[in-house]
């Protein structure tokens, strides 16, 4: 089954909420009032302020990007973040939401092989780019290693933020690889392109964007520093 | 979060002018902080221009010896970048101390100068807050205002600019390239970029409606130790209490030359060349540290939860200096 055709693709398919109506139609009110006072603001430079135009209706735009190695096509929302389509939309739940504010990490994801927050970017922005989630890792059975690491060394209690865990620490083992420094590399000037060499502490220094509320923390980094010294 | 348009145009001119001729819209690079505001609805974008795929994203030498950083150049990729691990060293650590690995994948240069504070109240829609709602009063004055700022504040806002990066660039005195919406360039120093609150806490920089970040330029590299100091409430991905960027060039226990600019202090990047000036010459250790530190804090003033930072920043320079 797909889930190409989970959402409405027509614009006159859905409806405004009432909530949305009326503020729209408040806002086409006020919208003269406002243009006139732009019009007399004293030039630069920019005010941030809500500007009180004319609110937008809800939008939708065609997504099209491979999850997982697979082509989807989806109609969404703008508002829609990655997390969001992944979850709603696709029905693919492994990827967590727990703070949906970027703190927390539960939802990384890796979009072109790099680990982002789901949470913090918008599903249209990953038109025609390749996403990969926990669901995506293994190779059939075949559990990706540092989802067999997570098992051998028991990394972690309750589970939700294990596949933002695993999915963060596939990504920073890719960046060690490409010799990226973090905040506890004592020497920037170390040849660029050498794999950082991962202690424990670089490793909890570049995995502090995932919080485990369990606490799963010391194994969390024995798994991490077992599938990074087996490449090593 | 409120309905938006999205647009992704062809390039930096047809963003700008898009930009410029709606009054609701918003550029969108990272969005790490902008979507964050959105879901709040502190921000309230009715459209949004996507610059992501315009080609801003290399980092190129410039005639004179310095580096064009494109707006879009991701911050991890910045900081991993061997011409500013080895000529801008500050700037690698500066960025390092930010955030998590997965923002630092996605924020930008540009973006992360255009970061907005953190400020509990600013992030608060059901309280009042002069830089979200002007004239609405400033909670922080009264309130809970362990993070804000000791200097240059207002009667109308005491927050504080939030980035570690933007200190490290007023450090370097780099400049900010921009491309307005009528498509005219024009370079704004890193000096003259973030404005002070005074009575529009609201308006945080110099660009005007529409104008968009293309990059950010470092001069030639500076000799020197290259220091970022960053003082925190935990030991990874928080804020800074206060910050300390340094460049102190010492010869045989005598400082040649430094730079000073902090972080945590003040609604933009401070930067104090008197302090600056007295220590040229000196003798690098702890009495050039109080003298210096005498200037940075003259006129500080602590609001109560944040009285512990001029003490801070006293001993955090004093740390930075005896370092060197």
């Amino acid at each position: 089954m797909t889930h190409d055709d989970d959402r409405p693709e027509a614009p006159d398919a859905w409806h405004l909420t009432r909530r949305a109506h009326l503020h729209h139609a408040a806002a086409l009110a006020t919208g003269c009032v406002g243009a006139l006072a732009a019009a007399h603001q004293p030039g630069p430079p920019a005010s941030p302020v809500r500007v009180p135009a004319a609110e937008t209706p809800p939008t939708l735009m065609k997504l099209q990007f491979r999850v997982n190695g697979k082509p989807q096509t989806l109609m969404v929302d703008t508002r829609t973040t990655l997390l969001d389509a992944l979850r709603e939309n696709l029905a693919m739940k492994g990827s967590k939401k727990g703070c949906d504010h970027g703190q927390c990490g539960a939802c990384t994801v890796l979009v072109e092989g790099r680990r982002i927050n789901a949470c913090l970017t918008l599903a249209v922005m990953h038109d025609g780019q390749s996403v990969i989630t926990i669901e995506g890792l293994s190779a059939g059975d075949q559990l990706h290693p540092m989802q067999a690491a997570f098992l051998k060394h028991d990394g972690f209690q309750c589970g939700y933020c294990t596949p933002g865990q695993i999915c963060s620490s596939v990504g920073m083992l890719a960046e060690a690889r490409m010799g990226m420094p973090s905040h506890v590399t004592a020497d920037l000037q170390a040849a660029p392109g050498n794999t950082a060499v991962l202690s424990d502490e670089e490793i909890r220094e570049r995995m502090s964007g995932n919080l485990c509320r369990c606490s799963a923390y010391p194994n969390i980094v024995a798994a991490i520093r077992d599938v990074a010294g087996a490449r090593a | 979060m409120r309905a938006f348009s999205y647009e992704r145009p062809a390039s930096p001119t047809a963003a700008a002018a898009s930009a410029g001729a709606r009054p609701g819209a918003k550029f969108i690079a990272g969005g790490t902080n902008l979507l964050d505001l959105m879901k709040l609805e502190v921000e309230t974008p009715t459209h949004l221009v996507d610059i992501n795929r315009l080609g801003l994203d290399t980092t190129e030498p410039t005639a004179e010896g310095g580096l064009r950083i494109g707006a879009m150049v991701p911050n991890a990729d910045l900081a991993a970048d061997p011409r500013i691990r080895q000529g801008y060293a500050v700037l690698a650590r500066a960025l390092l101390s930010g955030a998590s690995g997965q923002l630092r994948n996605k924020a930008t240069t540009g973006g992360n100068l255009l970061q907005r504070t953190r400020c509990v109240y600013f992030y608060d829609t059901a309280k009042p807050c002069n830089k979200r709602m002007p004239g609405s009063g400033c909670s922080a004055m009264q309130g809970y205002n362990r993070m804000h700022a000791v200097l240059g504040t207002s009667e109308q806002c005491i927050a504080t600019h939030p980035s570690d990066m933007a200190v490290a660039m007023r450090l370097l005195d780099a400049s900010v390239e921009t491309v307005a919406s009528n498509g005219i360039k024009r370079v704004i120093p890193m000096a003259g970029f973030h404005r002070l609150p005074g009575n529009t806490p609201h308006i945080e920089t110099e660009l005007q409606a529409g104008e968009m970040i293309t990059a950010v330029t470092l001069p030639p590299p500076l000799p020197g130790k290259h220091i970022y100091r960053k003082v925190r409430d935990r030991a990874s991905y928080a804020f800074a209490l206060i910050s300390v960027a340094a460049i102190v060039d010492v010869a045989n226990g005598r400082i040649r030359s430094a730079r000073l600019a902090f972080g945590g202090l003040a609604h933009q990047p401070w930067r104090v060349t008197a302090a600056e000036a007295a220590l040229a010459g000196a003798n690098a250790g702890e009495a050039a540290a109080n003298a210096a530190a005498d200037v940075v804090l003259s006129g500080a003033r602590g609001f109560g939860h944040n009285d512990f930072k001029i003490p801070l920043l006293r001993r955090t320079l004093r740390a930075v200096l005896t370092e060197t």
